[in-house]
C-alpha cells in the first residue's frame, strides 16, 4: 500500500526553520521503507505556494547563515524523484518566471522536472493525499 | 480506537505550540487512542532530561513521563535536530526514541490522523 503525503510549503525560506523542515522531512521518505512492511511505502509531494515559492529561486547564497540553501534541498528532492509543484498564481504575483526557478536536478544527473501548476491542481493533489502537512 | 500521529515543530520556551501538542496527546491517550509524538527543531528540547518546573515556564516533562507509563504513547525526537543543539543520547529523558525523520513518515503511514502543530 502506498500512502500519499502532501508537504505544503507556504512560509518564507529563511524566516524560520519550518520551511527547511518541510523539505528535509519530505526527502526523508527515501528511507522510510526500513520501518514498513514489504510493499508499503509513502509517496510525498512538495507544493510551494504563497511565500513558499521563493524557496525555489536559483542562485541562493549560503554565505549568510552557512547552511544548506533551499535551492539545494529542492534540487535534492528532484534528484530523489519527488514531485515538486510551484503555484502558478503565486509566481505571477511575485513576477517570478520559470527560468528563475529550480526546475530540475540535471546538474546532478536527475531526470525529474518540477511543475508550475494552477492552485486548483495543487488543491486536487491535496484532496487526494492521505495526510496533509502544512508548513 | 485510533492512532494519532502528532508532529510538533516549535520551541519549548517561547512558543506554546508544544504545550498544546502535549495537552492534545494527553487528551487523546485519556480517551483510549494511541499517540506517536514526533518533535523536531527546537521541540527536541522536550526530550532533554533534567528539566525543572518554574511557575513562569512550561513544564511538560512530568506529563510526558506519565504518558509513557500508559503504554499508548511513544515519543521520538529528531536525532539530527537534537544533536545540532547539543542534546546527545546521554542527555535524553528515559523513554524517548531518537531517530531520523523517516520514523515520523513511517508513523504517518499507519496513522488514522496526522496533525502537524507549530512551525511558526
Amino acid at each position: 500500500m502506498i500512502k500519499k503525503l502532501a508537504f505544503i510549503v507556504r512560509s518564507l525560506p529563511y524566516k524560520n526553520e519550518a520551511t527547511r523542515l518541510a523539505l528535509t522531512h519530505a526527502i526523508a521518505s527515501q528511507t522510510v521503507e526500513i520501518y514498513l512492511e514489504d510493499g508499503d511505502n509513502v509517496e510525498p509531494f512538495l507544493a510551494l505556494v504563497g511565500d513558499g515559492v521563493l524557496c525555489g529561486l536559483k542562485n541562493q547564497s549560503n554565505k549568510c547563515y552557512g547552511i544548506t540553501t533551499m535551492e539545494q534541498h529542492i534540487t535534492n528532492a528532484l534528484l530523489l524523484d519527488l514531485n515538486v509543484y510551484y503555484c502558478k498564481e503565486d509566481l505571477e504575483r511575485f513576477g517570478i518566471s520559470e527560468d528563475q526557478l529550480v526546475m530540475d536536478a540535471e546538474s546532478l544527473g536527475g531526470d525529474m522536472k518540477a511543475s508550475i501548476v494552477p492552485f486548483s491542481e495543487i488543491q486536487a493533489a491535496m484532496e487526494a493525499a492521505d495526510h496533509l502537512q502544512i508548513f | 480506537m485510533g492512532k494519532l500521529t502528532i508532529g510538533s515543530f516549535p520551541g519549548l520556551v517561547g512558543s506554546l505550540s508544544l504545550d498544546f501538542s502535549v495537552k492534545l496527546a494527553e487528551a487523546a491517550v485519556r480517551k483510549g487512542h494511541s499517540v506517536d509524538f514526533w518533535v523536531s527543531s527546537n521541540g527536541t528540547m522536550l526530550s532533554k532530561k533534567g528539566q525543572r518546573a518554574f511557575k513562569d515556564y512550561p513544564y511538560l516533562a512530568k506529563t510526558i513521563e506519565e504518558l509513557f507509563k500508559t503504554g499508548k504513547f511513544q515519543a521520538c525526537a529528531c536525532e539530527a535536530c537534537a544533536e545540532a543543539r547539543g542534546y546527545h543520547k546521554e542527555d535524553t529523558m528515559d523513554g524517548w526514541i531518537r531517530k531520523s525523520m523517516d520514523w515520523y513518515l513511517a508513523s504517518c503511514f499507519s496513522a488514522d490522523r496526522v496533525l502537524l502543530i507549530g512551525g511558526e
